[in-house]
């Protein structure tokens, strides 16, 4: 087969590209440490999410050094998220874990590295940390159903002396009242016409 | 004689086929301009936030689905039977799926309208992906199957024809046009393979409630095992009028055509192995899965890569030929006032430009920054909503005269419309892509959120907005411009004046006789491609199927 010499070196010129931009993000996975989510092996009945550990969603220290996050995403809110804020300390190891009791949905920090989807059956595992005290807007970004522009709520980043284990003990209470309520405000939620 | 005397039938099932799709274009259209007008908040009274989803989700469909793939099938009708110079073996059998495509389409198209009339039971509100758990009706489901079923019929009328010209003509290489459509054609029942399981096996059961539950992760994976590789479906019948046309037009020929059989070959094994870039958020899959598709979809570049040199190269060619010079001072001997030239060299332009939109999008983590925000619309407006929209169009005021045998009119409507296209999608676009990086999502009927801040540098969000409009009603205006001179050209009276235009192809500079006889082996490519998908897929599908067909599953969840 005959080639022409320009198409030759255009080949060859292409394919140093290619690698190029594969090496690119070799280095930003491997050398810089941003990933995307994987498999994490755990799966669970979406209709009965009570009988586990997103049955109480909201944060925990698991260890001084490492906090986390469980999620619901669910039609049309974030638990925690979106009737009281994601609270996570800053300069930690955060561990989000993100599951749905019903349809496909996306949970995205607006702003950040942090985009990702939310499968019923699946949990999406995602581990980050956050430099500084911020306020961020999360939104669900993939249809949900007839409520979906309304589906959004904030992750603050709070200084990590500022969540002490003791703190968070009663916060976690906290938490689990507000998250009782938000099931039932999800349960009225008025925008969705039948 | 032209194509339509020649071949009179055949040419009224590409006149049915286009008409289909410009119907469909010209729909979707309106709709898009809705569609941009509500979700800027210019206008939220024509109807509600709920509704959105059922505009879009007809749009996504009679866009991404029914204007590509009826065009698609016409255009391959022609150039298969016009480069083999054989017509069809029966044509009650092209008919036939040609009825069947319209069939479904009709079929679904009332599914997602009864989402918006009351007196229409049904709903389909789930958007041109249909993620479970997320419910439409049956009807919906079944007219999409039809759909892609009867288009598989236009396949088996190539391959019969190409089977009837071998008989004939033992020893001779295959005429690259057919080449191409067979090449597309066998990619598209390659990829559609998985979202017929999806929608056969799983969707359609299950919203009939003869299955309770599907896995939202098996079914999605499934939908982009096609969904990838359907983007190649819509771009290779452009490849094969930037290949086989485009040279002609810009008064040359063709470079090479053993390169470009290496490209077809090239697209029909890489691209269904890729779809999990799609996937990089997606819980369940591995990340060394994703790696590892990350790294196909950059091969995938190199096709492109090579379409884009020869397309550029044939330009120049034949720009030279007419008398171009200089280092690029030829490009102002182009026939710039030809809109199929200049229609296809401006789609040229965007997919050149979409492109680097793409490398971010394939990008492992770099896609974190874009995923699901408005910036992927934004990339695909300007790749299938321009650069193999445009070509269509570009390429239907070459072929119509001669498929009615009625000389273009409305001419200078038609010169101007590709430039409308073009700088209508250039503002469009370009405002979708960057509200999308301030995080702004797509597929929202009000992207405005009480808790939520988005950071738009330089621009401010109304300026935006105001882009994205104005894009929209520039492109609607070129829509109405393209309907207009096609209709006019349509009603015209046949043989009144001589075609302008007619449909000789010039050899390439190097022919197919350069190439090597394996190109034209089918058989191999396509075992060669089911190998990699069994590498690429085999895995993880296994994985999911492990933990039962159904499981863990969910119950379906009407909208
Ligand atoms: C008059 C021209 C057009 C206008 C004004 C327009 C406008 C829009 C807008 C505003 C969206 C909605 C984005 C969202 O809410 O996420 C959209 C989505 C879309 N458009 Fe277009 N568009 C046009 C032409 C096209 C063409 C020619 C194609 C393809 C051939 C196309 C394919 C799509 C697809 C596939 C979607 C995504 C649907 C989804 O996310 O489910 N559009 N368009
Ligand atoms: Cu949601
Ligand atoms: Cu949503």
């Amino acid at each position: 087969m005959e080639i022409h010499r320009l198409e030759k070196i255009w080949i060859a010129v292409s394919l140093l590209f290619i690698v190029g931009l594969i090496a690119s993000i070799v280095y930003g996975v491997a050398g810089v440490g941003v990933g995307t989510v994987g498999d994490t092996g755990q799966q669970l009945d979406p209709s009965a999410l009570d009988d586990t550990e997103f049955a109480d969603p909201g944060g925990h220290w698991a260890s001084e050094d490492h906090y986390v996050v469980h999620v619901v995403a669910r039609q049309f809110l974030f638990q925690p998220g979106t009737q009281e804020p994601i609270t996570v300390p800053a300069n930690t190891t955060v561990t989000f874990y993100v599951t749905s009791p019903d349809v496909v949905h996306g949970f995205d920090v607006v702003g950040t590295q942090l985009n990702t989807m939310v499968i019923p059956g699946q949990v999406t595992e995602f581990t980050t940390e956050f430099d500084e005290p911020k306020t961020y807007g999360i939104v669900c970004h993939e249809y949900c159903g007839a409520g979906h522009q309304s589906m959004a709520g904030q992750l603050v980043v709070v200084p990590a002396d500022a969540m002490s284990q003791n703190a968070t003990a009663s916060a976690d209470a906290a938490n689990a009242s507000a998250v009782n309520a938000s099931t039932q405000a999800s349960i009225a939620t008025p925008e969705v016409p039948a | 004689m032209t194509y339509v005397d020649d071949f009179p039938g055949e040419a009224r099932v590409v006149r049915t086929a286009f008409a289909i799709a410009f119907a469909s274009i010209g729909l979707g259209g309106a709709l898009g301009v809705l569609q941009a007008l509500f979700r800027t908040g210019y206008s939220r009274s024509l109807f509600s936030s709920v509704d959105y989803y059922s505009i879009l989700t007809a749009h996504g469909v009679l866009m991404a689905l029914v204007f590509t793939t009826f065009f698609i099938v016409g255009l391959f009708t022609w150039g298969v039977t016009r480069s083999l110079d054989t017509g069809f073996r029966d044509l009650r059998f092209t008919w036939g799926w040609l009825g069947l495509m319209t069939l479904g389409t009709v079929l679904a198209f009332v599914t997602i309208l009864g989402g918006i009339v009351g007196f229409i039971p049904t709903h389909a509100a789930v958007l041109y992906t249909f993620y479970a758990p997320l419910e439409a009706s049956p009807t919906f489901y079944l007219g999409l199957a039809l759909l892609v079923v009867g288009s598989w019929g236009a396949g088996v009328d190539y391959v019969l024809a190409l089977l009837d010209w071998r008989a004939e003509h033992p020893d001779e290489r295959i005429p690259l046009q057919t080449f191409m459509a067979v090449a597309t054609m066998l990619l598209w029942v390659v990829c559609t393979l998985g979202v017929a399981v999806e929608v056969v096996v799983f969707l359609l059961p299950w919203s009939l409630g003869l299955i309770p539950r599907v896995d939202p992760l098996l079914t999605r994976t499934l939908f982009w095992y096609f969904g990838h590789a359907v983007v190649y479906f819509w771009l290779l019948p452009a490849y094969f009028v930037w290949y086989t046309i485009f040279p002609k037009l810009s008064g040359g020929r063709l470079f090479s055509d053993p390169l470009a059989r290496v490209v077809f070959v090239l697209f029909l094994v890489l691209s269904t192995p890729v779809g999990v870039h799609h996937q990089y958020g997606d819980p369940g899959l591995s990340q060394g899965l994703k790696f590892v598709q990350m790294t196909s979809t950059y091969f995938i570049l190199l096709p492109s890569l090579l379409t884009a040199f020869t397309v550029v190269a044939s330009m120049e060619h034949g720009a030279r030929q007419r008398g171009g010079k200089g280092l690029l001072k030829w490009l102002r001997a182009l026939p710039w006032e030809n809109p199929s030239f200049s229609g296809i060299a401006l789609a040229g332009l965007a997919f050149a430009a979409s492109g680097f939109g793409g490398m971010v999008n394939a990008g492992l983590n770099v896609n974190a920054l874009v995923h699901n925000t408005m910036w992927v619309p934004g990339h695909f407006h300007l790749t299938v909503g321009t650069a193999v929209a445009l070509t269509f169009m570009a390429i239907t005021y070459w072929l119509l005269p001669q498929l009615t045998g009625k000389r273009l009119r409305l001419r200078t409507l038609a010169a101007v419309q590709p430039y409308l296209w073009f700088v209508g999608m250039v503002f469009m676009s370009n405002a979708m892509h960057r509200v999308g990086l301030a995080g702004v999502p797509r597929r929202t009927s009000e992207p405005q959120y009480e808790q939520v801040l988005f950071n738009t540098p330089i621009a401010t969000m109304g300026e935006l907005h105001l882009q994205t409009v104005g894009g929209a009603f520039i492109l609607f205006a070129s829509l109405l411009c393209f309907l207009a001179v096609v209709l006019s050209t349509w009603l015209g009276e046949r043989g009144a004046e001589p075609l302008a235009v007619n449909g000789h192809i010039p050899e390439a500079l190097s022919g197919p006789e350069h190439s090597p006889r394996i190109l034209d082996d089918f058989r191999v490519w396509v075992a060669l491609t089911f190998l990699l998908l069994l590498i690429a897929y085999g895995p993880p599908l296994a994985a999911m199927v492990q933990n039962g067909l159904f499981a863990p599953g969910s119950a379906p969840i009407p909208v």
